[in-house]
């Protein structure tokens, strides 16, 4: 009997352990089905950019990179003797770079056209020459000073004499000289109301004029520029970007730029609420005192024409933050659009880049 | 890699996608208010620019800032208060970034759509809800099925002024829905809204709890667009030829153009026309990285194995995918110019990268844009018509149908006299 007892008390143990070992595994399955799924999701999640969207899709930046890429390939392909318009300021910078890379690895196939009003600040003349040395290309200046000094314009008079309007004399005078058929601009659609209505191809007359209400229609990714002897075409690649897209793509790219679109230490003095830079070129009002102020440009024209913004942003990654909380347009602080609500539209029928 | 030093916060920028859509609608369906509510809620009209139209509505006598001064971009345009032609916007929230090409309404500016529509992923067509399906409804309809474009998305507008009425948006939905369907658009939104009250703008509005659906600024972001490409049949018309005269790159032979359909990768077997020779792709470059694929709508470089003779307006393809080969060619044509087309004349074309000659054969038949009835006895083909003709070619094409390629399916015709864009034409 006792025999019996023990060895059914053994029996009752091991089913007991038994029944616990089975337990114990089905939780140790659990608990690791648990963590295996757990650890799926989050490595579904954490890679799920590589897993879901090996969809093949571009971003905006890369797009907008193919298409001012596809564009001024076109420009290679269509014209006889391009050129390519560069003040030095970010938005030419860019499109000098993607021209580089358009036809890597031979040189751009065409020269790089400056437009020297003089009154350029000195930085931007400095980062040119730098600039057009280390990629190797030819640089051609067309001076409004020669301008002036044949006679061919008048200089304005005054406290806000600036030679703006005169670089559409000098600019057509140059492309007529070196029979340029085709000037490839940085100008953007989002700059100004008048630009917006840019075609991508843009017809000139032979007197360099454009006629924004005659313009040809352009569809899809094909662009005309047939034209008549003694006409040309004003192209520009970076139509559809933004500032915003202008600030990632150096910040992406890599690229430099002239350093006074970094926040630095400048002599300044305040003109109808602007902060307009000292400079031999202006001449400043007794009331407009001289002082001492942390700023940067965001768009550069002359200086005698191009106000500064109060920033600290000096790096790129800062700078886009300022542009992404920016309630003001970047032209905000050109005082050459400001002349009448039409200014730009005017100036661009004349010629103007 | 050198995008490892971009902090977090800035790199979701870089991250972007691009969506471009078109706007269409009748004069005072309030698409330009709709356009300044997309801007204004997403915080992309500047102040200066806002002082600048609220300063000329003021002095026009306007009681209200009228927002069309911000896309109304030139004098004439201000003056007479009408859109005369395509404007350009642009606006981006953390999603996306997206272009708006604004096309007037006008009877007359048919041809303004058509561009607009050209390059655009998705069509917004605003209806307004007092007056339903009007004429110009079905034609902008009709145009943006036209031009392929994949996604419409149909607003109707000014719910305010019919008590948010469940019933009348209803009514619109199914008209639109018939009339649609004897159309190709592949992918329909309706979405009931008040432009200038923000209903189902951007903020889902309280007004039409009956509405379930998504607002207008969530379709916008997220929409599917990633398909809108072809990526099935390889194409890359050449567009350039790199050949660098350098010692560093003496052999590179590099073809350069923008990738039309397809993904092509290393070691692929291709095939070159019209001249049929075969190779491989020895490598593809944007700049001077090598990728390993490439596909629509990518810029790129490419070299292949053999030395083959291969110049500007050449395709290469996968040998067992090729376009369509011919010199005649159905087409579907909208007519842009003030001079009609001149049946039998003689036109230049541009196809891809190619250029041709053409002549127009017959005229088959024009569409009636607001019934979409053919109309076969009147053959004179003026600005704004939309006709389906033949042409013939003075050598070979390498084309797709527009519905399978709207890059291969589309061409323009130039008027040599004058080198006018003419006509814009899609290939059947």
């Amino acid at each position: 009997m006792v025999g019996y007892l023990v060895k059914k008390d053994q029996n009752e143990e091991s089913r007991e352990l038994n029944s616990r070992f089975e337990k114990f595994i089905e939780s140790v399955i659990l608990y690791a089905l648990f963590f295996i799924s757990i650890f799926l999701i989050a490595t579904f999640v954490f890679f799920e950019k590589y897993i879901l969207m090996k969809s093949y899709n571009l971003t905006h930046l890369e797009e907008l990179e193919a298409e001012a890429i596809y564009i001024l390939r076109e420009v290679a392909s269509q014209f006889e003797k391009p050129a390519l318009l560069f003040s030095g300021g970010k938005d030419s910078i860019v499109v000098a770079h993607m021209a580089r890379k358009a036809f890597w690895p031979a040189k751009i196939p065409f020269p790089l056209v400056h437009i020297d009003t003089g009154h350029n600040f000195p930085e931007t003349i400095e980062f040119r020459d730098e600039f057009v040395q280390k990629i190797g290309a030819n640089l051609i200046v067309g001076s409004v000073q020669q301008s002036i000094n044949e006679g061919k314009v008048v200089e304005e008079k005054g406290f806000n004499a600036s030679r703006n309007a005169l670089q559409t004399v000098t600019l057509l005078e140059t492309i007529e000289q070196h029979k340029f058929d085709c000037a490839i601009g940085g100008a953007r659609r989002d700059e100004e109301k008048a630009r917006a209505k840019e075609r991508f191809f843009s017809h000139r007359d032979e007197f360099g004029q454009w006629d924004p209400k005659n313009q040809r229609p352009e569809l899809w990714n094909i662009f005309n520029g047939r034209k008549d002897m003694g006409e040309h075409f004003r192209v520009f690649p970076i139509s559809n970007w933004t500032e915003m897209d202008v600030w990632q793509y150096i910040l992406k790219e890599n690229i430099e730029i002239p350093s006074i679109y970094l926040a630095h230490q400048r002599e300044v003095f305040i003109r109808e609420g602007v902060i307009m830079s000292t400079s031999t070129f202006i001449q400043q009002r007794e009331n407009e005192v001289t002082t001492n102020m942390q700023v940067r440009f965001r768009t550069i024209g002359d200086a005698t024409c191009t106000g500064a913004v109060e920033s600290n942003a000096d790096s790129i990654e800062k700078i886009i933050e300022e542009v992404a909380a920016a309630r003001t347009t970047e032209r905000g602080t050109r005082s050459d659009d400001k002349r009448s609500e039409a200014a730009m539209e005017d100036r661009k029928k004349q010629g103007y880049f | 890699m050198e995008n490892s030093t971009i902090n977090k916060e800035t790199s979701s920028y870089l991250d972007m996608e691009l969506l471009r859509f078109s706007t269409a609608g009748s004069v005072d369906d309030g698409k330009s208010t709709l356009i300044g509510r997309l801007l204004y809620d997403s915080k992309s009209i500047f102040v200066d620019q806002y002082e600048a139209i609220e300063e000329t509505s003021r002095r026009k006598g306007d009681e209200t800032v009228n927002l069309a001064l911000l896309t109304d971009g030139l004098r004439a345009e201000r003056e007479q208060g009408i859109t005369i032609d395509v404007a350009y916007r642009y606006f981006a929230t953390p999603k996306r970034k997206f272009i708006i090409a604004d096309t007037p309404g006008h009877i007359q500016y048919t041809r303004n759509m058509v561009t607009g529509a050209s390059t655009s992923n998705l069509s917004i067509i605003l209806v307004d809800a007092r007056q339903g399906v009007v004429e110009q409804t079905c034609r902008h309809t009709f145009i943006s099925s036209l031009l392929g474009i994949p996604h419409v998305v149909f607003c109707i507008n000014k719910m305010d002024l019919v008590d948010y009425s469940e019933e009348v948006f209803e009514k619109i939905k199914k008209d639109l829905e018939a009339f649609s369907s004897k159309l190709e658009v592949r992918d329909i939104h309706f979405v009931p809204i008040s432009a200038l009250r923000g209903d189902n703008v951007v903020n889902k509005s309280k007004n039409m709890s009956w509405y379930q659906g998504s607002t207008l600024m969530y379709l916008l972001e997220n929409i599917h667009i990633g398909s809108d490409y072809n990526h099935v049949d390889c194409r890359l018309p050449v567009q350039y030829v790199v050949r660098p005269q350098s010692d560093q790159f003496h052999d590179f032979r590099g073809y350069s153009g923008r990738i039309a359909g397809g993904i092509f990768k290393k070691g692929d077997e291709v095939v070159v026309l019209p001249s049929g020779f075969s190779s491989k792709i020895k490598s593809i470059h944007i700049y001077n990285s090598e990728i390993e694929e490439a596909f629509s709508p990518m810029s790129v470089t490419m070299t292949l194995e053999d030395d083959i003779d291969i110049s500007r307006g050449d395709m290469i393809v996968r040998e067992n995918n090729q376009p369509n080969v011919s010199q005649d060619l159905d087409l579907m044509i909208c007519w842009l110019n003030d001079k009609p087309m001149i049946n039998g004349g003689k036109y230049a074309i541009k196809h891809t990268t190619n250029d041709a000659r053409c002549i127009i054969k017959e005229v088959k038949y024009k569409v009636n844009i607001n019934t979409l009835h053919r109309i076969e006895d009147d053959k004179v083909i003026n600005t704004n018509d939309i006709a389906r003709i033949t042409i013939r070619t003075t050598r070979p094409l390498l084309f797709d149908k527009y519905s399978r390629n709207r890059i291969t399916g589309s061409l323009i015709l130039i008027n040599e006299a004058t080198n006018e864009t003419v006509g814009a034409a899609m290939i059947v």
